[in-house]
């Protein structure tokens, strides 16, 4: 029985991209705590998560060159969960327009790595069954 | 990978709040310094911080949501409070004009106190942000070994 390594990973490959993509998301969110009319973002991760599970199972892979496979799909960046981003709707808005709540951005960063690194130890399991397999021992 | 470029939007965020407390700390050390007139008395000043998208090239453009989603941190300008500074009449002072008043700082010490604490908070931040996310960058590293 032929394995494709892609099916046997599932979506945790997807899952993490998704996760360094709002990690990303965060971290800048938290950078622009103090400027004046910046708007929070966060990635809808259920909308991308769920784009990841259908169309043949993976996120629409980022192409930067018109000679890749599919053609140049984004401008620079190419950052395929991009059409997921979402303004935050604000708490306590700042009167300089900026809707940063540092508190919650925080917390929302933690719980994001929390799931990366459990999302890495699947990862890590799957791998190591492999090679149990692989070694028979 | 989007790591890298937490590195380059938690960096502006650090270079952002450290020119911060460069103007704090500007600030607070002529908080007392006195002129002879009122135009040449020391003014307070702030910078302006501004986002910007790394991934669009014209710099200063409104946020796209649905265009990338790194917004990195820059200083955009560094601008002079205009509050008026109080005149002291301190005829002994070397700096006295003729009436005999000295033009004092517009530095508001408490604010600035309080300015210092949001900008050492926020590069605080900015630091556990870079530490976290290259400990991911080298837990996923070391993925299958």
């Amino acid at each position: 029985m032929p394995l494709d390594l892609n099916t046997y990973l599932g979506i945790e490959p997807d899952a993490l991209r998704v996760y360094s993509q709002r990690a990303e998301v965060l971290a800048a969110n938290l950078a622009n705590a103090d400027t004046p009319g910046y708007q929070a973002r966060d990635i809808d991760f259920r909308a991308a998560l769920a784009a990841a599970g259908s169309e043949g199972g993976t996120l629409p892979p980022v192409t930067t060159s018109p000679q890749d496979i599919g053609g140049a799909s984004s401008g620079a960046g190419g950052v395929s969960t991009e059409q997921f981003l979402k303004y935050r709707i604000p708490l306590a808005p700042a009167l300089d327009g900026n809707t940063v709540d540092s508190q919650m951005e925080e917390s929302q960063f933690a719980q994001n790595t929390v799931r990366f690194q459990a999302t890495l130890t699947f990862l890590n399991n799957r791998f190591s069954e492999l090679s149990t397999a692989i070694t028979g021992q | 990978m989007a790591f890298f470029n937490i590195f380059n939007i938690a960096g502006s965020g650090m270079s952002a709040q450290s020119v911060r407390l460069n103007t704090v700390a500007s600030n607070l050390a002529n908080a007392d310094s006195v002129s002879s007139s009122a135009a040449t008395a020391y003014k307070a000043r702030y910078p302006v911080f501004q986002a910007i998208q790394t991934s669009l090239v014209t710099p200063g453009a409104a946020i796209d949501p649905t265009k990338g989603a790194d917004a990195s941190v820059k200083v955009a300008d560094i601008v002079q409070s205009t509050a008026p500074g109080a005149a002291r009449y301190e005829p002994g002072n070397p700096l006295a004009d003729a009436n005999g008043y000295v033009y004092s700082s517009n530095v508001n010490v408490v604010e600035q106190m309080a300015d210092m604490i949001s900008a050492s908070r926020s590069y605080q931040n900015d630091v556990e942000v870079l530490e976290t996310s290259k400990q991911l960058m080298l837990d996923t590293l070391k993925l299958g070994s």
